[in-house]
Parts: structure tokens; sequence; C-alpha cells
């Protein structure tokens, strides 16, 4: 057994902390290690040159790297294996710099634990067996979770790219958080204009099956074959039979009593419904929480709408389906909540009809909205509005982390205050603007301009807002009151509320702040820790429109390449059972998460499914007998891997 | 007089004594949030050293064992939270097992504190710091290891 051990610099990463001529000089003397060298950047070329150099030249049987995480690069060293022919498993990686280096000081301590590390890794390498990579075939099909603007322009590319895409939306209408929005900053674009095409792009797109009023329920196998559940909610309309006309609506007995969501409930609709004019599909829904025919079994003497519908689409027996789809590869772009401004009293918000949300005043200005875009709060239009920024963003006490958007949304929400009602006084409060996106700095100068007043305050500083007759007193420390017709908060973005349940459906992460959490920051910002399932918009964090539309392109380029390629390498490490050792006694039966392991009746053993396997380790760990080893993980290995750490800690 | 200098040497032994910790944790979860930790730079002592392992289903409590008879003087086990692991249900095998683990311990005569189960996941990089100083500190206080020593045979 020849053994080579490489010790990574990582320029001064590494070496700075852990000293390696020290580490590589003590390795060469451990049992099996023909040669160990430290390199500047073992991942660079000419470091992976070295390490084939050697691996021709010394006819070495096993590679051990220390450097950075496994899940950096291993598959970089994995493939500096294969291209001298030597099987990839063969190789061992040893952490020792975001486990090492970077979190250890005294350098004699750091050389020490590096040290340790590799002899534990060089005494798992001996041990370590050949593993035959599997390739598996892959559904040409991609689906999107989320019909907001980063899902639609998802949904577009993959569908030009000549595959078939499933674009799943909850709502009855795709359109997301855009489709409610008036004009967008800095270039105070209509929304409704650019979004509405590609809606109907979307639609009309022949690879594209939009299905609305439906959410991913189940998720089961693995990228390239991904088996996915998704809940069609009955719409007791039958789609196919509605042409959008609207007398049904206009019909109902419940016409506007019912707060429409589409308008955060400033504007009515019916209890059959289409959440705003543009929708797509526009198809009609009955809302089954509202509609009394489905609460009480009876309408009056006849369901109107039943009677107005003259294409008879309504259909009151409409069951919810459960679609399964098979799909390559996912996407999600689940889109963001508001915070609820609830959450912070001292706003007032709730208590107050003078006081909305940042959404709220969108619904106000948007010419579709329910007051046809005039600004009016209490039927009057407003003379003296107080915007007030960072409400649920940048605090400690809800949310941490800056929301982005609401710098620049406020300025604009001022600048169309500005426009619509010339005379108006506007006072926004600010802790910092952020202005730092293309155009932004250029638009906060322009509203500036337009004798709007910035007042500064410490986000920690105390802010009340009072009742005053029919407005409000904005009280903030070292600025005078004012007395408010409006104030308008700006809510930052928060997770979707079911973001936990999503990720657990989905087996992605979320970070710290609840937002689905990305492979790497920086170099993979779309895709996620379980291969094949990518991240768009607001989902992953806080973004504008066109960071959101930028994200949603390149995920769906990284989601159409294993669909392009065809087939993709699946994990090789899989559990497999000794027959002969075997007692079939069933233990692991039900261990198993993925329905991988089977009785052979006629033999009386247990068997495993390969593919279906997926390398957790949980039936060899509770196998009475032995029988089952888990590859690349087994018994031996972690045993020999423990005895190394701890003969280096005793001999030190 | 005897007894407290007898008991400050104890003290300055235990101050010395740098225990040796072996860790297993998950790929997905704790293991990312031990590199989390790194890639943000919290400062953690190094007496712990990690064994990856895929899933902390995977985690035989005879590695625990053997670990303690290599002369380990501790065991971390990371994992994902509750609800959150990456093959569904390994972490509550391996929390099954634990508890399990922890009666044998004490049953022959091995303070289970030795042994510590913790859900870390891949966002809590200062959790994962934080529970390392803890149980480096944990186990310095119980002093070095003294039963279970056993070579093993290759």
């Amino acid at each position: 057994m020849k053994i080579g051990v490489y010790v990574c610099e990582c320029g001064i990463n590494i070496a700075h902390t852990v000293d390696v001529e020290k580490v590589v000089e003590d390795v060469q003397n451990l049992p099996n290690v023909a040669v160990s060298r430290f390199y500047k950047y073992m991942c660079s070329d000419p470091g992976q040159a070295l390490i084939k150099k050697d691996i021709k030249d010394l006819q070495l049987d096993r590679v051990v790297v220390a450097s950075c995480s496994p899940r950096m690069h291993e598959p970089t060293f994995r493939r500096v294996l294969e291209e001298t022919g030597l099987n990839p498993y063969f190789f061992e990686m040893v952490n020792i710099r975001e486990q090492c280096s970077w979190v250890h000081q005294e350098k004699e301590k750091s050389t020490g634990k590096a040290i340790q590390l590799i002899t534990g890794a060089v005494a798992r390498a001996s041990f370590l067996e050949p593993l035959e990579k599997k390739e598996v075939s892959v559904i040409p099909k991609a689906l999107v979770i989320g019909g907001g603007v980063a899902g639609i322009q998802a949904a577009l590319e993959i569908a030009e790219k000549g595959f078939k895409v499933y674009l799943v939306e909850r709502s009855p209408s795709i359109g997301g958080r855009m489709a409610q929005l008036d004009k967008t900053f800095p270039t105070l674009d209509c929304s409704a204009c650019i979004l509405t095409p590609k809606m109907v792009d979307a639609a009309r797109h022949p690879n594209i099956e939009l299905l609305t009023y439906s959410e991913v329920v189940g998720l089961d196998g693995y990228i390239g074959n991904f088996k996915v559940k998704v809940k069609k909610k009955p719409r007791y309309v039958d789609e196919e039979k509605c042409v959008g006309c609207g007398l049904c609506a206009a019909a109902c007995r419940l016409k506007g009593r019912i707060p429409n969501e589409f308008d955060l409930n400033k504007g009515k609709r019916s209890a059959i419904y289409v959440p705003f004019p543009q929708a797509i599909p526009l198809k009609y829904t009955i809302d089954p929480e509202k509609c009394i025919t489905l609460k009480t079994g009876k309408c009056g003497d006849k369901a109107l709408c039943v009677e107005a519908c003259e294409r008879n689409a309504i259909n009151f027996d409409q069951k919810e389906e459960i679609l399964e789809l098979d799909v390559g590869t996912i996407v999600v772009a689940t889109g963001f909540d508001l915070f609820n401004p609830m959450e912070k009293p001292e706003y007032g918000y709730g208590k107050y009809p003078n006081v909305i949300t940042g959404l709220e005043f969108e619904r106000l200005i948007s010419a579709s909205g329910p007051t046809g875009g005039h600004i009016e709060i209490n039927g009057k239009e407003p003379k003296k509005v107080v915007f007030i920024q960072c409400v649920g963003s940048r605090d400690k006490k809800t949310h941490e982390y800056c929301s982005r958007v609401c710098c620049m949304y406020t300025a604009k929400q001022a600048h169309m205050v500005k426009e619509k009602i010339p005379g108006a006084d506007l006072v926004i409060y600010y802790t910092d603007v952020r202005a730092f996106g293309k155009g932004f700095e250029e638009f906060y100068n322009r509203v500036q301009g337009e004798g709007i007043v910035y007042r500064r305050r410490e986000l920690g500083d105390p802010i009340e807002v009072i009742k005053n007759n029919d407005k409000v007193l904005v009280k903030t420390k070292g600025h005078p009151d004012i007395d408010a017709d409006l104030v308008v908060l700006a809510t930052g973005i928060i997770p979707r509320e079911d973001s936990k349940e999503l990720s657990r459906i989905l087996n992605i992460n979320q970070s710290a702040d609840g937002f689905f959490l990305e492979a790497h920051p920086k170099l993979r910002p779309m895709d996620t820790f379980t291969d094949g399932i990518f991240l768009a918009g607001c989902c992953q964090s806080p973004k504008d429109i066109p960071d959101a539309v930028a994200q949603a392109s390149g995920a769906a380029v990284r989601a159409a390449e294993p669909l392009a390629q065809g087939k993709v390498e699946v994990e090789a490490i899989s559990a497999v059972i000794d027959a002969d050792v075997c007692g079939g006694c069933r233990m692991c039966e039900d261990l198993c998460a993925y329905s991988a392991l089977e009785f052979d009746s006629e033999k009386k053993v247990m068997t495993c499914n390969d593919v279906m396997c997926k390398g957790c380790g949980s039936c060899a760990s509770a196998c009475p007998t032995g029988a089952i080893t888990m590859r690349h993980f087994d018994m031996q290995q972690i045993l020999a891997q423990i005895d190394g750490i701890s003969a280096e800690a005793i001999v030190q | 007089m005897m007894q407290t200098t007898q008991v400050e040497v104890k003290k300055k032994m235990k101050k010395d004594f740098e225990p040796n910790i072996i860790g297993f944790l998950c790929n997905w979860c704790s293991y990312a949030g031990a590199d989390l930790a790194g890639t943000s730079r919290m400062q953690y002592p190094p007496n712990l050293k990690v064994i990856r392992v895929m899933c902390s289903g995977r985690i035989n409590p005879i590695f625990v064992i053997n670990a303690l008879q290599q002369g380990a003087d501790g065991v971390l086990i990371g994992g994902c939270h509750p609800g959150d692991c990456h093959y569904e249900r390994g972490n509550y095998l391996a929390r099954r097992r634990y508890a399990i683990l922890r009666e044998l311990l004490d049953y022959v005569g091995i303070d289970p504190r030795r042994v510590r189960m913790t859900w870390v996941s891949a966002s809590e990089g200062k959790k994962f710091a934080d529970v390392v100083k803890e149980v480096t500190d944990e186990i310095r206080e119980l002093g070095p290891i003294q039963q279970l020593k056993r070579e093993n045979t290759w």
C-alpha cells in the first residue's frame, strides 16, 4: 500500500496557523505513507499536476489531501485520481482550513490537530474500497415552484431551452408580488405593464404547463428522477369551459362584500372571483370559505352564479386532486411575506386606519386598485404624509437583516404622492438611505429635489404614532411632532410563513434568517445542498426585481444542465448486504426512509436496492450481525480513523 | 491543610489537561455548521477532531465506545435538528441510540457527560463554536478518561 499525503498551504490561509512543513515531516513516517508534500495551492493546476505525477511515478494506491472542506474540493481531487486511472474513491480529504486553521490561533496546537486529523485519514485511507459511480438517466422536465416574476422567468427560460416545465402556483393566478405593485423603482415602469406580457408568454408557451391554485405537498426521488406530489385545489369552476367573462361574479349574492386578498383586503370581491383583472389564467375561482352554496349547501332559491354562467362552467362537485409529476430538476421561487407591523405596536398599525404598509400603499395608488389609483384615506386626500423606514428590518428584535428594497420603494412612493398630490407635505424617517443599485442614487437625488424632507432617526430611538382626531400624531425623538393624515410603514421582506414546511418537503436548508440556504454564498448562489434543486428570487434572500430575475435566469440554466445532459452521476455510497451473514431479522427494514431494503422471502435475507439507497447508513448501524456494510463509511474505515486520531493524540 | 493542597494540585492538573475529543458530525447539517464557523472565523478550542459521516444515523454506538477505548476523553455527536434530517429520520435513530448509550455508559461506570449529542444546522456556525467550547470545558473538568482503554488489533 502506497499512500501520498498532500498538505495545502492555501496561500497563508492554512500556513498562517498550521506549520505545514512540520506536518509533512511528521506524517512522512506513518505506516504506508510513500510520499508527503506541501504546496501553496493544492487545488490549482500545478497542485493537481503534482499529485498526478506522484500517482504515476510512485504508483500510489491512495491519496490524502489536507486542505479545505471536502464540501468544497472533494470533487476536484476525486477527478484528479480518476484522470490518472485511480478509482476516485481511493481519495480521502482532511479539513484543516474551515475546521482547523480558521478556528484556532495557536500555531502549535493547530499543527498538532492537523497531524492528528491527517493520521486518522491515512489510517482510514488504507481501508478504502473502490466504488463504481452510478449514472442515472434524467427525466427531461423541470418543476418551478412559485409563479411570481422569478418563477415565471425561470419557467420561460427552461421552456425556451426546449424542456417541459410545470409551473406550480399556490394562488389562483400567476404574477406574484410584482403584480401587486404600481410602479417600479428607479425607472418608474408600470409594474403590471412589464409583467403581464411575461405572464401571457408563460401561459402560452407550448413547453409550460401552468398548475395554478395548486401546491407541492410531497417530494420523493433524487436529481434526474424526482417524483412530485401536487395538490390541485378545486376551483369549483371548469377551467376548460370558463372564459373569464365575469358574469358569475357580477351575479354573486356576496358581490362587493368579501375583502380581496390581492388588494390586501382594501378592495372587495365576490365569492366567485379572479384576484385581479389581468389574472393568468383568467379563470374564476369560488372561495370555499365564503361561498354560500359550498358552506350551507343552498344559496337562496338557486345559486345566482350558476344561473349567470352561460357556459355551464360552475361545478360544486369538483374535488381536490393529487397529481404526480416526474421531473428531473426543480427551481424553488416561492417569494416572501411582509413583516406584520402589528408586532411593533408603537407604529399604531391595525389601530388607526391612517397607518398603512408599503404594499397597501401600492394597491392604493394602482390604477387597478380599490380606489382606482386615487390616494385617499377615510375618503379624503391626504395633505401630510409620513413615511417610516426599516419597520421589521435592521432590527435585532425582529429581523436583523436589511430588506434591500424599502429605501427605494419609499422614495418611489414619496415621488408618486408628489406626482398625484403636488401640494402634499412629505416627510421620510430613515435610518440610512441605501441607494446601492443601478440608477438608485440618481433616483434618490431626484426625489430629494422634489421638496421631500428626509429626517434621520436612530432605529433604536423611540417613535410613537398616536391618534389625534381623524389624524395621527407621529412623535419621534429629536424631531418636531407631525400631525399626519397618512403614515406609510416601509415593512420589510420576511421568509414565507411556511418556509419550514416546504424546506422539509424538499429537503433543503434554511439559513439563520429563515430564507432558503444556498450551497455557497458566492460561488453557488442558486444551488441548494440537495442536488437538482435550485433557488430563485426572494425565497433565498430579500432582493429587488432585477436581482430576482437575474437569479431566476441563473437558476434556469443550472436546472437545465442535467436535462440537457440527459444523465447524471449519483452517489456511489450505498449499503450492501452480505447474504451469508444476514440473519433475516428484518430489524433494518423499517429504518430505511427510502424503502431501499427488501426482504427476500425465499432466501430469508434482506436485499438492498442500490439506486433507491441514499447512503445514510442508518441500517448499517442497527444490524445486529454486521451483515450491512456502508460503503465508504464502513466499520473498519471509521474505527481506523478513530484509531489514527487517538494514537497521534497519545504521542502528543 | 494537606487536603487543600491535594485539591489544588488536582485542580491544576485539570486546568493543564488538554482533552482529546472526537466528534462525529453529519455531512449536511452539523459538518456544514462547523464549516460555517470556520468561514466566519469563530474561534474555539482545538481539542475536537471531527470524523465526517453522511448522517448521524450512521453513528453506531460502537464508534463512540471505540473512541473512548482508544483514548478519547469525550465524544461529540452532531446531527440535523429534529425534522430537518437530510435522510428524513436518521437523526431520530441517532437520538434513540444515544439515549440507550448513555445508560450503558452509566452502567459501566463512565460519566455519561463524556458523550454529548447536539443539533447544529448548516447555518449555526456560532452554535457549533459555542458547543465545542462547552464540551471542551466539561471534559476538561471531568479529567482524563481512565476506563475502557483497549488497543485495536490491526
